[in-house]
């Protein structure tokens, strides 16, 4: 073990939770308009994020054989499981983020930590600290244009990539799933922001926020 | 009144408008009429409107010159609504729309019978050249004077007073090809570059792209010049990799290849953005491009000749004429006289004669022109007076004669007898000036060519001009290097070349133009009728001669004594003239008297554009805690902490009356002392450390000792930067043997994370640590007062015993059922426990905390209530008792100093630097006031003697001061020269208001003194 | 408004998500308490400021969060190279003193409109 601590801060017992968003929601809203929508927000609420630090090779063979895809080692890369449900985006030379279904970060993080030993390495839960904002619909892309200074072209931005970036005057993490799909990783303190931000940016292609 | 009585200088045909459609608009209350396609300034020529303002100076009634961006007199102020008020629009670039409404900026009461203009007699008098340049060397009072008479004679048009109803937003652009202007260069090498597959932006700031080409008297491969423009665009719009922005402007050049685009999206439909399925489309829109490569292909200004009595209604840029009569069917007059340097400003009479209205005579200041349109005009019967040029216009409110005469221009004189030759019209042309201004803004030098009497752009890296931009004009090799630029651009973000043909035109004859630039006049500039350089600002010939005289000899100087070119047109017809009538007084070439600089924008932009959405609740981000919707609810004020917002004070209802903020803070001190309060405190930056070398880090980074704190403790920890100055404070608490959770302050967090980075990244790579933030994962709720062990007992499997959790430990457990890390720390000095869960389950522990924490009188107070009671206890808070400048030992906290730990911890070598070891250094101590009553004002100076000659010596200055309801007196924490001597010693703080306020020196621990509270 | 080339992200990006750090190759002494008061005040406060090449260091703060070394010429603004922590800089004020004074860079001197 490399002798730091974890601490599983979920617990089964049916307590209340609050998602990043839950505030804006009831602030601000949730436009619904349904079929004439070019543009549909959703928040993934509650998923399990990991911050990985370390080398990559190290970290490589742990994550293979935990969670079962590969490391990336590729700048800007993201790469996820067959599901689509779990997933790791390159971060920095050094840094990587893990997304998988709420309540598996705790025994993914213990699986690594058994599987690294010795070597040297940190593993950051920051599950309470973010949340995923997907971004999909026809105008997605122009939207992001308003707000993302980082050029989101097709031929710069193609699915299986994502950045940290300046998203209006917060920073965000920025990826492409799949072809429709966007995604804003964004921190909680500033959820409601971006959030804010969206819907007015939005408003013009009839934003529909599903909750 | 029927349409055809309205716009009586309307031609039956002709132009690109829809005469099948009528719109209706104001212009100073006035009605007319004009037709979609038109621009106001078409419109109002279309209806006979001479005057559109009055100058700025001299107060004498204006006209339109122009028919693009570079119109210096048609500035009007737009809107109907209050809300919809614009300023600064050029009349020449506003599309008209049904229902526009616009008025002069200048005159008052109104341009026709303008009151000023008396004074505006006086004015020449009153505001000499020189005159910014001598008032700003006047005391400063004097401008304010001078500023009020300035604005209200000038009118620069005025803001809306209500708030705009409409929106604004910015669009961040990547494209490989930026082609700026969307005439003939623009277009053609927008289509060798869309062909080459790379990917292009268009931008274009008339209503219509195709440039010059939309009223061009030549045919490309045998179409006219307007079908060529149409075929391009419709294979520009068609392809994928391309946008087209028309009514775009190009405002702002910046580094490597950073170019700003304003899109005017509704301004040509109405005054607000008309709503479209119940709202509003955004009215303007910034893009942010970023090019790979850019091309230039903003064609060139037309140079106004600078004669007597040129600025009256009447006198137009040859250009404009044509432009007026071939794009918007409007004559904008009866009888012309042109006034020429050079074959290009024969379209003008063609154009006039071919409209059916009388060309009295095209005056041509060459004596043998020879050329293909001089052969036109000769041909067309059109009477051309040569060697010669109009040397004044005459009348006021319109031109009523031409006085022409034959002129020597080397000798700078009139050399024959004047004629006077009846006219209504005087078009003049001094040739082109390449549209320099976008790499001008790059800080290229611009580079003077004799052959086409102008400066071409300096060009930096991927940028390419063609066209009129780049001072060629014959329109087949303006096509060629507009081809040329695009292969080159799209080659060089790595798009094959292909091949384009240019189409072919036929060419043109054309004899070489002279170089004219101010007409001599029979009398001497200073003492004959006004010869106007700068119509904007009022600026004469006479007046750079004056600036010459009185010793000024570079441009940049003479520019600021006269304020040539200061105008919103930043001098676009008159910077060339300038320079050259400089030039001649002084005996030198243009290009020594310098190069002439523009800055953005290019032309004015709205505020709207620029602030785009980052405005109202979206103008800067508020961060918010898992508990804001609580502190909402309980009716918190809020403080800004860096971005966040932190609950200041919960101002509670007493007897129906709110409480004050000083009542308030006093109950909430109350209770932290007497019972139990609540802080969310959730905001401190926190930073998840691990590693084997963390501990090592830790004491490198932190002024004091970590070797020895065992897991399960925490631990104070002070940081200074490597000048011994302090930087940031916190606690860390060891979570493992090599993990560590560190806390920083609010507003510090961010910067300290990269403060750590950079030194494990830059000096110490050969420690094995990683740092992660964990700011916004934990949500911290502090409970704090004698009754917090009670309160947290009932909800806790923890065990609070004051022996197995001791003071400055942690322990983790379940907090309300929720996973919880509790820290048993102290900013109060009271018994403390800091419970931090995972954020998603905050609002849940709060809210269980007040269930059980009535009965304990569980009060929540804010950031006013927590630095009361931390500077009781003489804790300071970074930013606030230090500013930069202030050691651990300024602070008396040599407890936090670890002056014998074996690695030279950042800041250390700092404390022995002579300043830093220097007696006498300010020093932080308390200060009680002689009167309790008295609060002290944070930031009052302190001096040992209150009776010393001003200026007294400073002594220092008070850093926190508050009301203490615990004490009930105020209190306060000063720094002190030399202050941990002077325990007891008498201080005075004189005011503002002459009172002399007096304290005493003491130790800034004014309660609890040996903090046996939080240790209970 | 710059666009730089983090050598580690392996891409240009905005200079919105970079913070400047002021000179690079700026070693702190081994050891501090051997230096003098004037070696210790020339490590903290003197810094270049020349007409030309000049090396920095820049942070992507919003990105990778890796610091990196920016050869900027200071009249033209043009980045020449940028290059990893610990690396050594290929282009110099020395090296670039034949070929690179661009000619069609050269700012205005003196005062601007
Ligand atoms: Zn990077």
């Amino acid at each position: 073990m490399s002798n730091a601590v974890t601490f599983d801060t979920r617990t089964d017992t049916a307590i209340p939770v609050e998602s990043p968003l839950a505030f804006s929601y009831r602030q601000s809203g949730a436009p619904r308009a349904g079929s004439s929508s070019r543009v549909q927000l959703r928040e993934r609420a509650m998923l399990g994020h990991l911050i990985l630090r370390g080398g990559a090779i190290v970290l490589d063979e742990a994550v293979r054989d935990v969670l079962g895809i590969s490391l990336p080692g590729k700048p800007q890369a993201l790469v996820q499981d067959t599901s689509g449900e779990r997933s790791i985006q390159w971060l920095s030379p050094d840094e990587w983020l893990v997304i998988v279904p709420g309540g598996e970060e705790f025994p993914l993080e213990t699986q690594l930590r058994e599987r690294l030993g010795n070597s040297h390495y940190a593993i950051s839960d920051v599950s309470g600290g973010q949340t995923a904002l997907e971004i999909t619909g026809e105008a997605a892309r122009e939207l992001l244009m308003k707000a993302v200074i980082y050029d989101v072209h097709p031929s710069n931005f193609p699915v299986g990539k994502g950045v940290t970036t300046v998203f209006a005057k917060a920073t965000t993490i920025l990826r492409r799933p799949s072809e429709e799909r966007w995604e804003l990783v964004v921190r909680r303190s500033f959820a409601d922001y971006c959030y804010r931000w969206l819907l007015d940016a939005a408003a013009e292609y009839s934003v529909n926020v599903e909750q | 009144m029927s349409q055809s009585q309205q716009q009586v200088f309307r031609l039956k045909a002709g132009g690109r408008i829809d005469r099948s459609r009528t719109l209706s608009f104001t212009f100073n209350g006035q009605h007319y009429q004009g037709h979609p396609g038109d621009t106001l300034a078409s419109a109002l020529l279309a209806n006979g409107v001479d005057i559109v303002n009055r100058s700025f100076k001299y107060s004498r009634p204006r006209g339109i010159v122009a028919a693009g961006a570079e119109e210096p007199n048609a500035i009007v102020q737009l809107g109907r609504a209050e809300a919809a008020q614009v300023p600064n629009v050029r009349a020449t670039q506003q599309a008209l729309f049904d229902g526009l409404a616009a008025c002069s900026t200048n005159g008052w009461p109104n341009v026709q019978r303008d009151l000023m203009g008396l004074v505006g007699k006086l004015g020449g008098r009153f505001m000499p050249p020189g005159f910014y340049y001598k008032t700003f060397m006047a005391p400063a009072s004097m401008w304010l004077t001078y500023e009020k008479y300035i604005r209200k004679a000038a009118g620069l048009g005025r803001s809306p007073m209500e708030a705009d109803p409409d929106s604004y937003d910015h669009l961040h652009q990547h494209c490989d090809v930026l082609v700026i202007g969307a005439g003939a260069a623009g277009l053609s090498a927008a289509l060798a570059a869309a062909r080459g597959g790379a990917r292009v932006m268009v931008a274009d700031e008339q209503e219509e792209m195709g440039g010059s080409l939309l009223g061009s008297r030549e045919t490309l491969d045998g179409t006219s010049a307007d079908q060529w423009v149409a075929r391009v665009l419709e294979e520009l719009a068609g392809c994928e990799n391309v946008t087209l922005l028309p009514r775009t402007t190009a405002n702002g050049y910046h580094d490597h290849n950073f170019v700003t685009l304003h899109e005017r999206r509704t301004e040509h439909l109405g005054e607000t953005a008309p709503v479209v399925n119940g709202r509003r489309p955004v009215r303007s829109r910034m893009h942010r491009v970023r090019a790979g490569q850019v091309i230039l292909a903003t064609g060139a200004h037309e140079r106004p000749l600078v004669y007597a009595g040129n600025d009256a209604p009447g006198n137009l840029l040859a250009s404009a004429v044509s432009t007026y009569i071939r794009r918007y069917g409007v004559v904008p007059g009866r009888q012309l006289v042109l006034s020429t340097s050079n074959d290009d400003g024969y379209r003008a009479a063609l154009d006039w004669k071919e409209a059916g209205c009388e060309v009295v005579a095209v005056v041509d200041a060459r004596d043998a022109p020879a050329g293909d349109w001089v052969d036109a005009a000769r041909a067309q019967g059109i009477k051309i007076i040569t060697g010669s040029a109009v040397i004044e216009a005459k009348g006021s409110n319109r031109v009523t004669a031409a006085r022409v005469a034959k002129i020597d221009i080397e000798a700078f004189k009139v050399s024959s007898p004047v004629q006077e030759l009846a006219c209504d019209t005087i078009a003049s042309s001094g040739g082109y000036s390449p549209v320099i201004h976008l790499a001008s803004h790059t800080g290229a030098r611009p580079t003077w060519r004799d052959d086409i009497l102008g400066f071409v752009p300096g060009l930096v890296k991927g940028v390419h001009a063609c066209g009129g931009a780049n001072g060629t004009y014959a329109l087949g090799d303006v096509l060629a290097e507009g081809v040329e630029a695009g292969i080159k651009a799209a080659a060089a973000t790595g798009h094959a070349a292909p091949t384009v043909n240019p189409p072919s035109v036929e060419r043109l004859q054309q004899g070489p133009a002279v170089a004219l630039f101010q007409v001599p006049h029979e009398k001497p500039s200073l003492r004959g009728p006004k010869q106007f350089v700068d119509l904007q600002n009022d600026v004469t010939a006479a007046g750079i001669e004056l600036a010459t005289r009185e010793g000024f000899e570079s441009i940049e100087h003479i520019k600021r004594y006269t304020a040539m070119g200061f105008g919103t047109d930043q001098g676009k017809l008159g910077n060339i003239n300038g320079m050259a009538i400089a030039a001649r007084c002084l005996n030198r070439s243009i290009p020594e008297v310098g190069t002439t600089v523009f800055r953005p924008n290019y032309t004015p932009v709205t505020f709207g554009a620029i602030v785009g959405r980052h405005c109202r609740d979206l103008f800067d981000p508020e961060r918010y805690t898992a508990l804001h919707q609580w502190h909402v609810e309980r009716g918190a004020e809020f403080e800004d902490v860096g971005q966040w917002k932190r609950p200041w004070y919960y101002p509670q209802k007493v007897n129906g009356k709110t409480e004050t903020m000083h009542e308030a803070v006093a109950r909430e001190c109350l209770a932290v002392r007497e019972k139990v309060g609540i802080l969310d405190a959730s905001t401190l930056g926190k930073i998840d450390i691990q590693g084997p070398d963390a501990r090592e880090f830790l004491a490198r980074i932190y002024t004091n000792k970590w070797e020895k704190l065992a897991v399960g403790k925490c631990r104070y920890g002070l940081m200074c930067k490597d000048d011994g100055m302090v930087t940031d404070d916190g606690v860390t608490s060891c979570l493992a043997e090599n993990h560590f959770l560190m806390t920083t302050t609010t507003g510090g967090a961010a910067a300290i994370l990269e403060w750590l980075e950079l030194w494990h990244q830059t000096e110490w790579p050969e420690l094995d640590v990683y740092f992660s933030s964990v700011t916004d994962h934990w949500a911290t709720m502090t409970i704090t007062g004698p009754e917090s062990r009670k309160l947290l007992a009932e909800m806790t499997d923890i065990d609070l015993d004051r022996d197995s959790f001791k003071f400055m430990e942690w322990r983790a457990g379940k907090v309300a059922g929720v996973p919880a890390r509790v820290y048993r720390i102290s900013f109060t000095g009271e018994l403390t426990f800091e419970i931090n869960v995972q954020a998603n389950y905050a609002m849940h522990v709060w809210q269980t905390l007040f269930k059980h924490g009535e009965k304990y009188g569980l009060t929540p107070y804010g950031t006013e209530t927590m630095h009361v009671l931390r500077a009781e206890k003489g804790f300071i808070i970074v930013g606030q008792e230090t500013d930069g400048s202030v050691t651990p030992e300024d602070l008396g906290m040599q407890w936090c100093v670890g002056y014998d730990k074996p690695f030279s911890w950042i800041g250390k070598r700092a404390l022995t630097r002579s300043d830093t070891k220097r007696e006498n250094r300010k020093q932080l101590v308390g200060l009680r006031p002689k009167d309790p009553t008295v609060v002290l004002e944070e930031g009052a100076q302190i001096v040992f003697d209150p009776k010393h000659a001003i200026p007294m010596p400073m002594a220092g200055h008070v850093t926190s001061s508050y009301y203490s309801p615990i004490l009930d007196s105020g209190f306060a924490l000063a720094v002190v020269k030399g202050g941990l001597k002077k325990m007891g010693e008498t201080v005075y703080l004189p005011m503002a208001d002459g009172q002399v306020h007096e304290a005493e020196i003491v130790s800034t621990i004014f309660y609890d003194p040996k903090g046996e509270r939080q240790n209970v | 408004m710059f666009y730089i080339y983090c050598p580690y992200c392996g891409e240009h990006r905005e200079e919105e998500e970079f913070h400047p750090k002021g000179q690079a190759h700026i070693e702190r002494p081994k050891d501090p308490e051997a230096c003098s008061d004037e070696e210790w005040g020339n490590y903290l406060f003197f810094r270049n400021n020349p007409r030309g090449v000049h090396h920095e260091m820049w942070v992507h703060a919003v990105g990778c969060r890796k610091f990196f070394n920016v050869t900027r010429h200071t009249v033209s603004y043009e980045i020449l190279e940028t290059y990893k922590m610990g690396e050594q800089p290929s282009i110099t004020a020395d090296s670039q003193k034949q070929p690179r004074e661009p000619a069609a860079v050269s700012h205005q001197e003196g005062v601007r409109a």
